[in-house]
């Protein structure tokens, strides 16, 4: 029964990465740019949720919203402030400001909350689900997860097929200059975009948290890194790409943890990547770019 | 009254002087064909009109506003669709949706779908083809989508980028049939052509270009009929 809950495990620390390598995705298809600070917002949601529940007593849902929102409302600024005016600067310059917004974010929150682990209380009450005579214990916060994680992917691929502003964003992606040919608002359209991953980041990093309770300026930084090397394996600027990554990371990231060895799981994590970089380096679900003449 | 006026419009690729000084205009209601060799300057002209590149100085008035500051995407609310060089129809989305972009800054649903017949009218293939994923097409079903697109915006003024570039003659015909359709509707073209016969065919007058500046203008039958044009550019 034991590899049952590894599996469920696995899914539902694969649903956070999802969540959080589709902001990756996003960002990349229509801006075409790394943002590397995009596990930092994650920290970021986890420390305004823990604020507004633990330190001011909110309710446990209103807290993730407003985590949820804040953390959108980070995003937007980071673009406009840091990003939107390297808009056709080349790539490494914008990939630098990334990595230094990244920074930046860590040390804000350090100088905010100082060094010391919090302790985040989940937001999902502490509820196993006993299955099979009490051979099989689920926690409720993984089924809780992996519902939100596919709650997330249907409500996001409706919107990005089936209403205007979503094709609007699949045309932005494919080609800016077409798009404001088209009338489409190229600028507002990437903000956008960051809006939506960063709103998603916040709602991953509450996850997170309650999951891994330890609360710490670094705490977005390697499910950030994992998140970003699901978008990869998925294929990146796909969206079910990202979810199907995130997903097989998460779960490789168990089972190797569980019937390997916990020290090497992550070194088996980034193998993975080397090794779908060397076979298929578009991803699964990625496209390659045929080069026009 | 001119739809389009341009003065004295100057355009830079960094030291590149690409288009030196070019006046010219479009009065409602007329086709207005630009003509020259391959880096005469004819498609960056367009795409200045649209704000796709940046101009270094002069002044572009569509009916009577100056629209050098604005931004691209609100040139197509006031009237003016650019069908780009090469198509550039969305290859990843369907027909209905690259049509449905066309129409991004309207919305009126009723109209929109009104055009839409309209679209579907003038284009049959499309209708037929209309959940085809649009990179799948063949070049002039592209050309058409294109086309079918910018006039989905219900366009005062339709800037046409080469759209006979890289098709078939039966579909070279085709697209010529309808643009001039378009404009029997009452929608002002300007149009850039290498397929100079063609576009002189149609077009009420003509601009010639060589290397980024004007170097003849007059009726189209004026200009079919001059030695010098119909050496350079008629192959005659």
């Amino acid at each position: 029964m034991k590899y049952i809950i590894y599996l469920v495990n696995g899914i539902s620390l694969g649903s956070v990465y999802a969540i959080i390598a589709l902001g990756y995705t996003m960002v990349y298809g229509i801006a075409k740019m790394l943002n590397f600070a995009h596990g930092d917002v994650i920290m970021i949601g986890g420390y305004i949720c823990f604020l507004f529940m633990s330190k001011l007593s909110f309710n446990p849902y209103i807290s993730v919203l407003i985590a949820a929102i804040g953390c959108m409302i980070v995003g937007v600024l980071i673009e406009r402030i840091a990003y939107k005016p390297l808009r056709g600067a080349n790539s490494l310059a914008v990939l630098i400001t990334a990595i230094g917004v990244s920074y930046f974010l860590q040390n804000m929150a350090l100088l905010i909350f100082g060094p010391n682990d919090k302790i985040f209380t989940s937001v999902i009450p502490n509820y196993p689900l006993n299955l099979f005579d009490g051979q099989l214990k689920i926690s409720l916060e993984s089924i809780v997860t992996i519902i939100v994680g596919i709650i997330v992917m249907i409500l996001l691929t409706l919107f990005i097929n089936k209403t205007k502003i979503g094709v609007a964003m699949l045309a932005v992606s494919e080609d800016k200059g077409a798009s404001t040919l088209m009338g489409i608002n190229v600028n507002k359209t990437i903000a956008l975009t960051f809006a939506i991953g960063s709103f998603l980041a916040g709602i991953a990093g509450v996850l997170l948290c309650s999951a891994y309770p330890r609360l710490t300026f670094t705490t977005g930084a390697m499910p950030g890194i994992k998140a970003f090397v699901a978008a990869v394996i998925g294929g990146i600027g796909s969206i079910p790409g990202a979810f199907i990554g995130g997903i097989l990371l998460g779960v490789l990231e168990i089972v190797s943890k569980a019937y390997m060895s916990a020290q090497l799981a992550d070194s088996i994590v980034f193998s993975t990547l080397i090794i779908m970089l060397l076979v298929k380096p578009q991803g699964l679900l990625g496209k390659l770019n045929r080069e026009k003449v | 009254m001119s739809i389009l006026s341009v003065e004295n419009l100057n355009v830079y690729y960094g030291v590149i002087h690409a288009i030196k000084d070019i006046s010219f205009t479009v009065e409602k209601g007329e086709i207005v064909t630009l003509i020259g060799a391959n880096g005469a300057g004819k498609t960056t002209i367009l795409q200045t009109i649209t704000g796709l590149v940046p101009m270094k100085s002069g002044i572009v008035r569509f009916e009577d506003n100056i629209i050098n500051k604005s931004i691209g995407h609100k040139l197509v609310s006031m009237g003016i669709a650019h069908v780009p060089e090469g198509r550039r129809v969305f290859a990843n989305l369907n027909v209905l949706q690259n049509l449905m972009l066309g129409a991004y800054t309207r919305n009126s649903k009723s109209e929109i779908e009104e055009t839409l017949k309209t679209v579907f009218k003038k284009f049959p293939r499309l209708e037929e083809r209309k959940m085809q994923i649009a990179g799948t097409l063949s070049g002039g079903e592209q050309q058409m989508l294109a086309m079918g697109r910018a006039l989905m915006s219900h366009p005062k003024l339709l800037l046409m980028d080469e759209p006979s570039m890289g098709l078939s003659p039966i579909y070279v015909n085709k697209i010529f049939e309808i643009i001039e359709e378009v404009h029997k509707e009452g929608i002002s073209i300007l149009l850039v052509e290498q397929n100079a016969k063609k576009a002189l065919n149609i077009a009420n007058r003509a601009y010639v270009l060589e290397t980024g500046r004007i170097v003849k203008t007059g009726s189209s039958s004026e200009l079919s009929n001059d030695p010098i044009i119909k050496a350079s550019y008629l192959g005659e």
